[in-house]
């Protein structure tokens, strides 16, 4: 990602030639475009994979082959081309910059609405530091805390080779590769991504980020999370950045999965921001993302996210409450501009006995976009008393943008208890002059509302985090309503 | 040989007798429909509207799908599903066919009578060439194929300015065998006039009937219309009602569903609002035991500004039963300062009930009040124990408060007899007296 990381990334990838003897390979080359049984053997190869994983990624490899995209979601896009895409590439070392006065006057002022420290933004920009920032012990401390609670955090290929059989015991088991068209994909081709574990009993004393996982640079175009919390344990995730992404791959297809086991807690956050194309629609990232969690009994699963980046959105956080008394939560902001599309909820399977979900959903569009909130609360036969609440609030700005939503309700206990709540308004003009009249001007005012209408999801976040996503909000409607 | 094969056959064999010729400018729409039902067949579980909802068991059985002989009914034994003790206009068919005996239509001054004679007659050409199967083109194979067999059903015209002065009531009989059968309602209502009218598909002996009903209502500038359908079918019989209304400017509709029996009831209920101010209501209550299954599927195109539209589904499930919902609000660019609601209740009593439901919002306007609510649970147990604390035996505060949850659909109907009707009908369901 930038100049210093990376350096440390070289650093450390040089270490690792020497237990593995493959990283110096790695950063010759990219892969010839194109998918078929030789690239994903390949892949593996590249990786030092083991047998299994090899066998594991070929089998996703066929069920693929003979599915269809799928179409249902209401979302417009032109199909990407499978075979031209480069599933391999080295990291590719940035160019690098001398000062911040070379780095794109909009991606700074950016970075300053955000509030994000010289250092921060040069280190974003890829700018080479002349003050020293103390990263790379903060990154050891935290390394250090880490290992000493026994928590396994580290990419997935680590993961591969050092503990082959949790990865082996959990990989895809939440997610299998039959799930979906692009879970199939993912689970074929996927190279980078992180692996955490929490032992029994363990409470996690810092939020796990991917922005601390220096050791392996950027975000993937197709990523892989396998996350475990063990029995009492207790985790809180964060993936993604406030900062705006220049992503160059068009297709991203992440697979996440959450393994929550009795009586643990895991709480998984995102924002989301990646290029969602300028303002005629032209370009931007097609997000579509599979993300799913298990509870076993007493646990719990809570999901946040705070969309505001892509172009096309495709992603439904779920939770299988599996276990009695388990709880699911989802909650999430997603806001559309100019001409983004996102399909974007929740499922939620009770299965399990006196299983509670709560699902919060807000959705902004403004500009030419289309917003819609999609989600399933399935409650079984067996799951007595499980209860469910479900609010999803649309604001529109513009007459132009949409927001639909498809909620589907399906009971089958009469224990159950279930409600759904819907709303669909816009900015009352009546506010926007009542903040006018004490000198708030319009875009502040808007952003003002907007922040009302969000907060019971952004509370969700955390700290630093919340405030990071509330100026994105912002900055993402800027200029919206005229 | 399966129902798609013989209703083939039976298609070309009323065409070959000329059955199906009794008018030339419907001719070429029966032939059309008959194409497209043949090209897609009968929906089947892949198709999203059809998820939830299997048809697969009604249509492998053995029907009777060409029907012309009255079979005899006598009065006596049907009296009990009129409404009696108000005057009423009626048209009653049986078997498809209809029966002039049980009937009391009209051409004074309003239309009451046969879709069939309506066809024949020069006289109403331009009302059928301006709106038979305008608004009944959902894309469903199901009402192509009962525009494609449009042989009997209801003829209503209300010209303008009249408020017509006793009750319309349509009835569908049918006994003697499984019966396919496809009745298919027109009504117009036009400007400024008031109509009540009540529908009802009804087997009076033990067969397995199957109906595919379409109706059509148009409703002109400041027209009321009162559509009140009342499903108490037999256990046997399967029921697939589409009801397509359309709506000018400041005209108010109401459709009003009770489904109380049947074996599978399925309503596709479409509203398209054409002119502006004007207000649509869609209110359905569904109170089933056994195995019964309801499918409620509405939807209400906004296509124009400053348009209202309320709904209201309820619903009680007992035993197995099996309640299906999804209701559509689409508002149309164009339909800013449009307020639509929809919301949609359900009790699950039965340990094997289960409930789907789906209330969906398409918003494409930003000046809009939309909001829909749809909660599932059961009795309140306070109040229950509060009314047997008070010496209300359990079983009666059990049904007092389900005919409560009702009583939010049951005061929208504005027809007092009918209303008396359907309270006596729950009480019926509900196995106790309710003495008011």
């Amino acid at each position: 990602m930038s100049k210093y990381t990376e350096e440390d990334l070289k650093k450390e990838l040089e270490n690792q030639e020497y237990e593995y003897g493959f990283y110096s390979d790695l950063n010759a080359e990219t892969f010839p475009k194109g998918l078929n049984e030789e690239v994903i053997i390949a892949i593996s190869k590249k990786k030092n994979e083991p047998q299994w994983m090899t066998e594991w990624r070929l089998d996703a490899y066929r069920i693929w082959k003979n599915m269809e995209e799928p179409d249902w979601a209401n979302v417009n896009y032109p199909k990407p081309d499978f075979q031209a895409i480069s599933y391999y590439s080295a990291p590719k070392p940035k160019k690098q910059l001398d000062s911040l006065d070379e780095v794109d006057d909009e991606l700074l002022k950016m970075y300053e609405k955000l509030g994000i420290s010289i250092n921060e933004q040069k280190r974003l920009a890829g700018v080479a530091m002349d003050i020293v920032v103390d990263s790379v012990s903060v990154a050891t401390t935290f390394k250090k805390t880490l290992a000493e609670k026994g928590i396994l955090f580290m990419p997935i290929s680590e993961a591969i080779q050092k503990h082959p059989d949790l990865v082996k015991k959990y990989l895809g088991t939440i997610v299998p590769k039959t799930d979906n068209f692009y879970a199939a994909l993912n689970s074929a081709v996927f190279t980078d991504g992180s692996f955490c574990y929490i032992p029994k009993g363990v409470k996690c004393p810092m939020e796990l980020s991917t922005y601390f996982r220096i050791n392996e640079g950027g975000t993937g175009q197709f990523e892989r999370t396998l996350l475990i919390a063990d029995k009492g344990s207790y985790v809180s995730y964060l993936e993604g950045c406030t900062a705006p992404q220049r992503d160059e791959n068009q297709l991203h297809a992440a697979v996440v999965e959450l393994i929550a086991l009795d009586d643990a807690e895991i709480k998984y956050s995102t924002v989301q921001n990646w290029y969602p194309g300028d303002k005629n629609g032209k370009g931007g990232v097609f997000n579509f993302v599979t993300k799913r969690g298990l509870c076993e009994t007493n646990a719990k699963i809570s999901w946040t996210q705070v969309e505001t980046g892509s172009a096309v959105t495709w992603k439904y956080p779920s939770c299988i409450l599996k276990g009695d008394n388990s709880v699911g939560e989802f909650y999430s902001i997603a806001v559309t501009n100019n001409y983004q599309q996102a399909d974007t909820g929740t499922k939620m399977i009770h299965l399990g006995k006196n299983t509670k979900s709560t699902i919060i959903s807000k959705g902004v569009s403004a500009g030419k976009s289309q917003n819609s909130y999609r989600g399933l609360v399935q409650v079984h036969n067996k799951a007595e008393n499980a209860r469910n609440f479900s609010q999803c609030d649309s604001l529109l700005m513009g007459d132009k943008c949409g927001a639909h939503t498809f909620p589907y309700i399906e009971c089958k206990n009469n224990t159950a208890q279930i409600e759904h709540e819907a709303t669909t308004s816009k900015i009352g003009e009546d506010q926007i002059f009542y903040c006018n009249q004490r000198g708030i001007d319009t875009d502040k005012a808007i952003a003002l509302i907007v922040n009302g209408f969000s907060k019971e999801v952004l509370n969700k976040l955390p700290m630093e985090f919340a405030v990071e996503a509330r100026k994105l909000l912002e900055i993402s409607l800027e200029g919206s309503v005229g | 040989m399966n129902l798609k094969d013989k209703l083939t056959t039976g298609f070309f064999e009323l065409e070959n007798k000329g059955e199906l010729h009794i008018d030339d400018s419907i001719h070429p729409i029966r032939t059309k429909a008959f194409e497209a039902f043949e090209n897609k067949g009968f929906p089947t579980k892949k198709e999203e509207e059809w998820k939830y909802t299997p048809l697969k068991a009604i249509i492998n059985k053995d029907y009777e799908i060409t029907n012309s002989y009255e079979a005899a009914v006598e009065l006596n034994d049907v009296k009990k599903y009129f409404i009696q003790d108000v005057d009423t206009y009626k048209i009653v068919f049986i078997n498809g066919v209809y029966s002039s005996f049980l009937s009391e239509t009209t051409h004074s001054g309003i239309d009451v009578c046969l879709l069939s004679s309506a066809i024949k007659k020069p006289k109403y050409k331009l009302i059928l060439d301006h709106y038979f199967n305008k608004i009944a083109k959902n894309n469903e194979s199901l009402t192509h194929l009962n525009t494609a067999f449009t042989q009997q059903g209801a003829f209503i015209h209300i010209p303008k300015n009249t408020v017509v002065s006793k009750p319309i009531q349509i009835i569908y009989f049918s006994l003697n065998g499984n019966q396919f059968l496809q009745p298919r309602n027109l009504v117009v209502v036009d400007e400024n006039s008031h109509v009540q009218i009540l529908e009802r598909h009804q087997t009076i002996d033990d067969s397995s009937n199957f109906t595919n009903s379409v109706t059509e209502i148009f409703a002109a500038k400041r027209a009321i219309v009162d559509y009140n359908k009342i499903q108490n079918d037999t256990e046997k019989a399967s029921l697939i009602d589409q009801t397509f209304v359309q709506q000018k400017d400041n005209s108010i509709v109401s459709v009003n569903t009770f489904s109380f029996g049947g074996k599978f009831t399925r309503n596709n209920l479409e509203f398209y609002q054409e002119g502006e101010r004007l207000e649509s209501n869609l209110n359905g209550f569904s109170l089933l035991g056994n195995k019964q299954y309801v499918d409620n599927h509405t939807v209400v195109y906004h296509n124009q500004p400053n348009c209202e539209s309320h709904e209201l589904y309820k619903g009680i499930y007992a035993d197995k039963a099996t309640g299906v919902f999804n209701g559509k609000v689409i508002v149309h660019q164009k339909a800013q300062l449009t307020n639509a609601f929809q919301q949609n209740n359900s009790i699950l009593i039965g340990d094997k009930s289960t409930i789907y439901a789906k209330p969906q919002l398409e918003i494409f306007a930003d000046d809009v009040k939309c909001s829909h609510g749809c909660t599932i649970g059961q009795l309140d147990e306070t109040a229950l124990f509060y009314m047997q604390q008070r010496g209300i035996p359990k079983k009666e505060a059990h049904a007092l408060l389900l005919y409560a949850f009702g009583n939010d659909v049951i005061e929208k109907i504005k027809f007092p007899k009918l209303k008396e009707r359907i309270t006596k009908l729950m009480a019926k369901k509900l196995g106790v007296e309710l003495g008011f």
